[in-house]
Parts: structure tokens; sequence; C-alpha cells
């Protein structure tokens, strides 16, 4: 091999940066988030399934209806009446009145940080769990 | 290989890419075969293992190869002698210093330079041709390559926990405009858009199409299919983004294991897909990756007249210069009167 200390550091800067995500991680996967559902509401919007992929599509579907078309009533696939609202439907007291245990916990996980809140109002939440922020 | 033949050969070979995930985790189930930890698991392991390795002998197999003499194929003045112009710009295309050397490999890696250089002939008036400086290509690659740097730093978002503070910057910038849910990222965008020029370059051009193989278009149908299937999952049939996080969060910390649930098929085509991109990668044009740190072109200072560079494989000629000639037959010489550089004969070192 010619110039081999050359292409043995080569080599290595290659490796060690494309092996990022593993020694960043070096060896423990973080444990699957836990989310809080509601106590009292025993049904989503829509069904389970849908909402975990769906969610952020509802949101924008309700965000245009309200604001393009005035439109603020939605009835979902099994004829439930909402009003279109992200805070005080989504985040009402009886559903998910605390976003650091619910919406947080999955969009730390995989680094999501909607703009949202930007200018709606995250619901208040005793002070307790503020480490959770970010 | 024609062109039709080319293009007929490397959609096969792609569909036949994306149609077996299809049938291992989509269809399979019907049957009651559960293989998801195939292509979930071996599969992309054994991917990265033939990345990696391919790629480290591919490297090794280059520095084998000597390069006796400095291959100057450069476009510019070398350094000669004090009164010939010997610019900043000959500095950087012809160097003649390591330092040199660092800014032409830093102009050729990150801006492509040789790319950007490149010229087209032309007919000016009448009977003249002149060349003109031609930028598509290179706009194409630039776009192509970055493009593609991007969605892989925001990949890493599924690999880390925490997700390093770079990658939220490059997120940010990269849905600036804030248009969809969820957030449209102009990069997914433009890969597929720059990709889809440079093989329309290459179906379109008459002498670009020539010199076209399946090993040409297959690539790029590759690059095409996953950031498609990407995008299709992103925007369209969405995902279970949490459970996938599951399953590659496993894959880095060596603990995999395929969540409860499911993913849906779509992943496992995208995934698939990849780990073919990152198999293939070490045996095909695409490892220029590494290549062009090694280009002797490129990565070498121009100093043949300066220094003298031995040819390795020269074999080893036992050799005998004229001055040990003229010692052993010096007295013969003068004796016939042939001319000698030392006059004396030197009897006395001899012994
Ligand atoms: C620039 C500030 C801003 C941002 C950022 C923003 N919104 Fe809004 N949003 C508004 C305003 C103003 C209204 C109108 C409130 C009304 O008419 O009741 C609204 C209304 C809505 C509504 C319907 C009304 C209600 O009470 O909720 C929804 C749903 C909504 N936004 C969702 C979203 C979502 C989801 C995001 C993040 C992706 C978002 N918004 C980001 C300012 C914003
Ligand atoms: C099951 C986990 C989970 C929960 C709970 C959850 N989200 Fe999400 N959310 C996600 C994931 C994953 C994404 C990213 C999807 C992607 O990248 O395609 C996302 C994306 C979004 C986006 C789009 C962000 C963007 O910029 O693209 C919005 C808005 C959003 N979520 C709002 C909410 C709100 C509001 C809540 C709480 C009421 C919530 N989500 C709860 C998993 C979750
Ligand atoms: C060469 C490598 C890859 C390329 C070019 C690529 C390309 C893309 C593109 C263009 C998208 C569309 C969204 C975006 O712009 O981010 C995407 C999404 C996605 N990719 Fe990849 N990808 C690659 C590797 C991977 C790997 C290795 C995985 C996981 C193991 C993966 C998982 C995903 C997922 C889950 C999404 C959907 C993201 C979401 O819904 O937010 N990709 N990919």
């Amino acid at each position: 091999m010619y110039d081999g200390g050359k292409i043995i550091t080569g080599i290595i800067i290659g490796l060690v940066l494309l092996a990022f995500p593993i020694w960043y991680t070096h060896g423990t996967a973080p444990p699957r988030p836990e989310v809080k559902l509601p106590v009292k509401e025993k049904q989503c919007v829509q069904p389970k399934a849908y909402m975990k992929t769906n969610h952020m599509q509802l949101l924008d579907l309700w965000r245009d209806s309200t604001v393009r078309a005035a439109k603020r009533i939605y009835i979902s696939d099994d004829g439930r009446k909402y009003d279109m609202s992200l805070q005080n439907t989504c985040m009402s007291a009886d559903c998910h009145a605390k976003k650091t245990e619910f919406c947080d916990q999955c969009h730390n996980y995989t680094g999501v940080v909607p703009y949202c809140w930007d200018c709606h109002i995250e619901p208040k939440e005793p002070k307790e769990k503020s480490e959770e922020k970010h | 290989m024609n062109i039709v033949l080319s293009l007929i050969v490397s959609g096969l070979a792609i569909s036949a890419l994306v149609v077996i995930p299809f049938a291992g985790v989509w269809a399979a189930p019907f049957y009651g075969v559960h293989i998801e930890w195939l292509f979930g698991i071996v599969i992309p392991y054994l991917a990265a293992i033939t990345f990696f390795v391919g790629m480290i002998y591919r490297v090794v197999k280059w520095a084998k190869s000597p390069v006796p003499f400095r291959i100057p194929t450069t476009c510019s003045q070398q350094k000669s002698l004090p009164w010939i112009k010997y610019d900043y710009v000959d500095k950087l295309d012809n160097p003649s210093t390591r330092l040199g050397v660092w800014g032409r490999m830093i102009l050729e890696v990150l801006f492509f330079r040789s790319l950007f250089r490149n010229t087209r002939l032309q007919y000016g008036e009448g009977q003249s041709i002149k060349y003109t400086s031609s930028k598509w290509l290179w706009i194409g690659a630039i776009g192509f390559h970055y493009t593609f740097l991007v969605v892989i730093i925001r990949h890493l978002r599924f690999f880390t926990e925490p997700m390093p503070f770079f990658v939220k910057i490059i997120e940010n910038v990269d849905g600036f405009f804030q248009i969809f849910l969820p957030t449209a990222y102009q990069s997914g965008l433009l890969l597929g858009a720059a990709a889809t020029f440079l093989l329309l370059r290459r179906v379109l051009i008459p002498q670009v199409r020539y010199v076209s193989l399946p090993a040409d278009y297959f690539p790029l149908f590759l690059i095409l299919t996953i950031a498609g299937t990407g995008i299709l999952m992103r925007y369209v049939l969405k995902t279970d983004v949490v459970s996938i996080k599951e399953l590659t969060m496993g894959l880095v910390s060596f603990s995999p294991k395929i969540p409860e649930g499911g993913i849906s098929v779509v992943f496992y085509i995208h995934l698939f897909l990849v780990s073919a991109l990152f198999a293939y990668f070490p045996f095909s044009k695409l490892v220029h990756m590494g290549g062009v740190f090694l280009s002797p072109t490129r990565n070498l200072e121009n100093n043949n007249r300066a220094v003298r560079h031995i040819n390795p494989w020269n074999p080893k000629v036992k050799i005998h210069t004229y001055e040990e000639y003229e010692d052993d037959f010096r007295e013969k010489m003068i004796g016939a009167g042939l001319p000698v550089e030392k006059k004396v004969a030197p009897t006395e070192n001899k012994e």
C-alpha cells in the first residue's frame, strides 16, 4: 500500500463519520415513549390508528376549514360532531389536557417540534413536570 | 446496449426490488409467513456490512496501485521559471505545494470544480467555432448531491436520541416555507427534481445517451424510487413514525426488534431499496464518493520537475557507471591514447 498513513487516516475519518449514529447511541436504545390517554373521553375524533399517523393532516384540514372557509363543525366518520379547534377541542380539559404527557412524548422521541405553539397557547399545567419542557 | 434495452433492464431490476419487500411483508402474512425481521433487521445489517467492508476493500485496492508520476492533466500553467506567470489561479489549478493541493481538493469535493469548468463546442458565425461555458450538468449535480446530503442528515432523527442540534437547524431551514402538514421539506422534492433532470439529460441528449449503460440508469432509478417512496410515505400514505424510530434505534444500538403492531409496507419498501443502494454502492460508479479523494490527477502536487519520482516497479538493474568502467580500464585507455577523466591512474586507491 502506498501512502499507508494517509489512507488509514482517511478510512478512519470516513468510518467515524459514517458510524455517527452508532457511537452517538452507544448501545442503549431509549424506551418507546408512553403517552397518557385521557381518562374521561374514550374515543378520539377519529379511530386511534388513523390519529396516530394522520393527526397532523387532520389538524391541517381543521385549520384550513376554520380559517379559510369559516366552517367550525367537524363530523367524524361515525357521526360525532366536534368544534374544529386545536386549543378547545384537542387540548380541552377532558382530552389531552397535558401537552407534556401526550403530544410532547411522541414529538420529543421523533424529534418533531410543531411550530403551532408559536401562536397557539398550550394548556396550563401544574408546575411539577416543568423539566419536560423543551 | 441501446437505450430501450438499458431502460427496460434497469426498470425490471427496480421493479424486482419493490416487489420483493412487498411480497415479503404485505403478501406473505396471508400465508402465515411473518418475515418482517428479514427486511427490517437482517437485510439492513447485511447491507451496512457490505457497504463498510466493500468501501474499505475498494480504497485499499486503489491505494495498492502505484502512482509513480504526477499526472499533470491540469488546465493551468505549472510552476516554472520565475519570469513565467504563476498566479493564485495556477496555484490552485496546478499546485506545486501541499497547501495548493488542499485548495484544489476542497474546490473539487465541495464545489465540483471540474464540472464547473465544463465547456461546450458551438458554431459561431460562419465557419468559426467557439467554446462556451456549460453549467447545466454542474447545477444538476450540485443540486442532487447537496439535497441528498440534507435528506440524509435529516434522517439522523431516526437514528439518534436526543437529536443532535444541527439536525433541527437543518430541518428549520429546509421547512422554511411552513407549507403543508407535515411540513414540506424542499430538499426531498428538489432531490427528486434534480435526479429527474440528470436522468432526462442521459435520455434526451444523443451524445450522452450513446455513452449511457444500465449501470448509469439503474442508480438513478434506484435513488428516484427511494425518494419517491420516502415522499409518498411522509406526505400521502403515512406511517407510524414512533414504531419506525423504535426499529431504527434498535438497529443502531444492536438490540434490534420489530415493533409490535407492525409498520406499513411502504416503509419496508423504502428500507429495502436503501439497503440495495448501500450494498450496491461499493461495486458501482457510486463508489466515487470515496474515489474522489483518491483521484491522482487531483490529489498530487505537480512537482515533476522539482522532485525526482522513482518508479516503484522499476526492476533492480545492476548498474556499472562510467567512472567504474574508467577505473577498470584507465591504464589501457591511457595506453591507447583515449581521453580519460582522471589523468592519474589510481592504482593506490584500487588496492
Ligand atoms: C402565526 C400564528 C399561528 C401559527 C404558527 C399557527 N396558527 Fe393556527 N391559528 C392562528 C390563528 C390566528 C387562528 C384563528 C383563530 C380563530 O379564528 O379562532 C388559528 C386557528 C387555528 C385552528 C382553528 C381554530 C382553533 O381554535 O384552533 C386550528 C385547528 C389551527 N389553527 C391549527 C394550527 C396548527 C396545527 C398549527 C401548527 C402546524 C398552527 N395552527 C399554527 C394562528 C396560528
Ligand atoms: C403517537 C405519537 C404522537 C402523539 C401522541 C402526537 N403526535 Fe404529533 N406527530 C407525531 C409524529 C411521529 C409526527 C411526525 C410525522 C412525520 O414526520 O411524518 C407528528 C407530527 C405532528 C405535526 C406536524 C409537525 C410538522 O411540522 O411536520 C403536528 C402539527 C402535530 N404532530 C401535532 C400534534 C398535537 C397537537 C398532538 C397532541 C394533541 C400530537 N401531535 C400528538 C406523533 C405524535
Ligand atoms: C440513501 C438513503 C435515503 C434516502 C435518499 C431517503 C430519502 C427519503 C426521502 C426523500 C423522504 C421524504 C421525506 C424527506 O424529505 O425527509 C424520506 C422519508 C422517510 N425515510 Fe428515507 N431515505 C433514505 C434512507 C432511509 C433509511 C435508512 C430509513 C430508515 C431505516 C428511512 C426512513 C424514512 C422514513 C421513516 C421516512 C418518512 C419520514 C416522515 O414521515 O416524516 N430512510 N426518505
